[in-house]
């Protein structure tokens, strides 16, 4: 199997990887013995059917799922290198530095330049100045601010779908974090609202290490580097993303991208 | 293979009369009862107000009870106990009310504790509120040596709490997951989303909560009859008896005197308008900005 294959990983610039990660929801095996690497700078996209432990895997890359209290997580999950299940390893922290965007947009039930500054004020800044460049930069970021810059402070939930999806990615950027953990961004959106996080993604990428959780086949090959076929809490097979889709090495990653099953 | 149907077996326009009928008796029933339900209300409030407005002066608001004999008069005294004695009861209430919710709601979700408070909630809920003040009697009046308005406080409290309780636990239910999530994915810890994001989300919610259980309390009798017990004359001793608008109502309308009834009338009067000025304030100031 690919993914067993350490020397491969290594050599990619690795900005996250799981070494043999297990995860339990209770008594059942949800993930089973995963490893792989996320490349630095690149993106890295999640598919499989529904049930596979996409999202799952994807909510172990910044220890969301300890907020269930049934899911046990066994392995290791490295960023940089260093163990982010380790003890000295803080939650809040890691959470910082992987961001995460949620297949439904949720922003919070404030004005639009709140909800990007909610991640600052928590953290501690409270310097004007300093909050609303920051805002404003994530904003641009997110390639939200010329359709709000007039309307800052009025509710996030008055804006159209694809425009809280964005302004989600807009606060998650805000804390400056490294890598970006998305669970199916796209998937409430309409096509234009769904191409335009599309765009975002790939200009994201020259400065975030991106993971992508997604049941649109065609997205996955649009945005992404590398993808990984997960089945079952397997991971199947991983590799570059045109050759996986153009010569999957084996035989599952060929029935569900040519829609035998799935 | 799908197979095929030979014949309609429902007719276009099948039994249309009777559906409509039906549709229309029901309609018309469900009105009937939505009306019959408000009926009470309006009767109630026109009642009050035919009798009691009459005896509605400014001295009604600013004096105290005169003796049996002399005219006028008014529930000045009343109208400020029950103030500082609801006053008192919510202080506590409210904070204990809102953070025993937040407990079940969030850190203590499904877990013993928080079905164990649940439990306990409805079953004091479901206790009637002269045991309340039963008990009230017996721990504090029994104790201190005398009424006192703390007492009723207390009796007061011990309603109130679960009431608080029950309904901030649904309403910190209804805010969803994802804007907790959300929050904790940005590196906010539990305390720091529950006080910046699902209170925020809460909060029009919370004031209904904490507005309709002021409004339960601020009517009950029975548990200030032992406790706050009353009184003729000014108090703001909340160590001493001090009286209220239900006690005072209560004593108006349970006397022989017809000067009185009209007095007992005019303070229900003042009762209902206080509560619904602190609903309407509580609802102004939380509307959706």
């Amino acid at each position: 199997m690919v993914s067993g294959e350490p020397a491969q990983a290594e050599m990619l610039d690795s900005k996250m990887s799981t070494r043999d990660l297990n995860i339990y929801y209770g008594p059942r095996r949800a993930i089973n013995a995963i490893s792989l690497s996320m490349r630095r700078n690149h993106v890295t996209a999640l598919i499989g059917p529904s049930g596979c432990g996409k999202s799952t895997f994807l909510r172990a890359l910044n220890r969301m799922n300890e907020l269930i209290p049934s899911v046990r997580t066994e392995g290791d999950v490295l960023l940089d290198g260093n163990s982010i299940y380790d003890r000295s390893m803080d939650v809040i922290d890691v959470r910082r530095r992987v961001g995460m965007v949620f297949q439904k947009s949720n922003p919070f039930p404030k004005s639009i330049f709140e909800n990007v500054a909610y991640g600052l004020r928590i953290n501690g800044l409270s310097d004007k100045r300093v909050i609303a460049e920051q805002v404003e930069k994530s904003l641009r970021n997110a390639a939200l601010w010329d359709e709000i810059k007039d309307r800052l402070y009025t509710p996030a939930l008055d804006l159209s779908g694809g425009q809280q999806q964005r302004l989600c990615i807009a606060r998650a950027l805000a804390v400056e974090p490294e890598v970006l953990l998305m669970d199916e961004p796209a998937s409430a959106l309409d096509p234009i609202a769904t191409q335009k996080i599309e765009e975002l993604i790939h200009d994201l990428k020259k400065q975030y290490t991106i993971v992508i959780v997604t049941h649109n086949m065609q997205q996955a090959a649009r945005v992404s580097d590398y993808t990984a076929f997960f089945y079952m809490g397997d991971l199947i097979e991983v590799d570059e993303t045109e050759r996986l889709f153009t010569k999957p090495s084996r035989k599952q990653t060929e029935d569900y991208i040519t829609g035998r099953f799935g | 293979m799908s197979v095929q149907f030979d014949k309609a077996i429902i007719p276009l326009g099948a039994r249309k009369p009777l559906r409509k009928a039906q549709n229309l008796v029901f309609v018309w029933l469900t009105g009937l009862f939505a009306f019959l339900l408000i009926l009470p209300l309006v009767i109630l409030l026109w009642y009050l107000l035919s009798r009691g407005v009459q005896s509605l002066s400014w001295d009604f608001f600013t004096q105290i009870p005169k003796p049996v004999g002399e005219t006028g008069g008014g529930v000045a005294n009343a109208i400020v106990g029950s103030v500082i004695i609801l006053g008192l009861a919510s202080v506590f209430a409210v904070p204990v009310g809102i953070l025993a919710a937040v407990y079940m709601s969030d850190f203590g979700r499904g877990n013993r504790i928080s079905s164990t408070i649940r439990f306990a909630c409805d079953m004091l809920n479901a206790t009637p509120s002269i045991i309340l003040g039963i008990f009230s009697y017996s721990i504090i009046v029994l104790t201190m040596g005398r009424f006192s308005a703390l007492a009723g406080s207390f009796a007061l409290f011990v309603m109130m709490a679960p009431v608080v309780v029950r309904g901030t636990e649904e309403i910190l239910q209804l805010v969803p997951d994802s804007f907790r999530e959300a929050s904790l994915a940005l590196g906010a810890s539990r305390s720091q989303t529950i006080w910046r994001v699902v209170l925020p989300a809460a909060r029009g919610g919370i004031t209904t909560t904490v507005a309709l259980s002021l409004a339960r309390i601020s009517g009950e009798t029975a548990p200030l009859l032992f406790t706050a017990l009353g009184n003729e004359f000014w108090n703001f001793h909340i160590d001493r008896p001090m009286n209220t608008l239900p006690v005072q109502i209560y004593k108006f309308a349970t006397s022989p005197y017809e000067d009185w009834h009209r007095q007992a009338w005019a303070a229900a009067l003042v009762l209902i308008l206080l509560i619904s000025v602190t609903n309407a304030v509580a609802r102004f100031a939380t509307r959706r900005r």
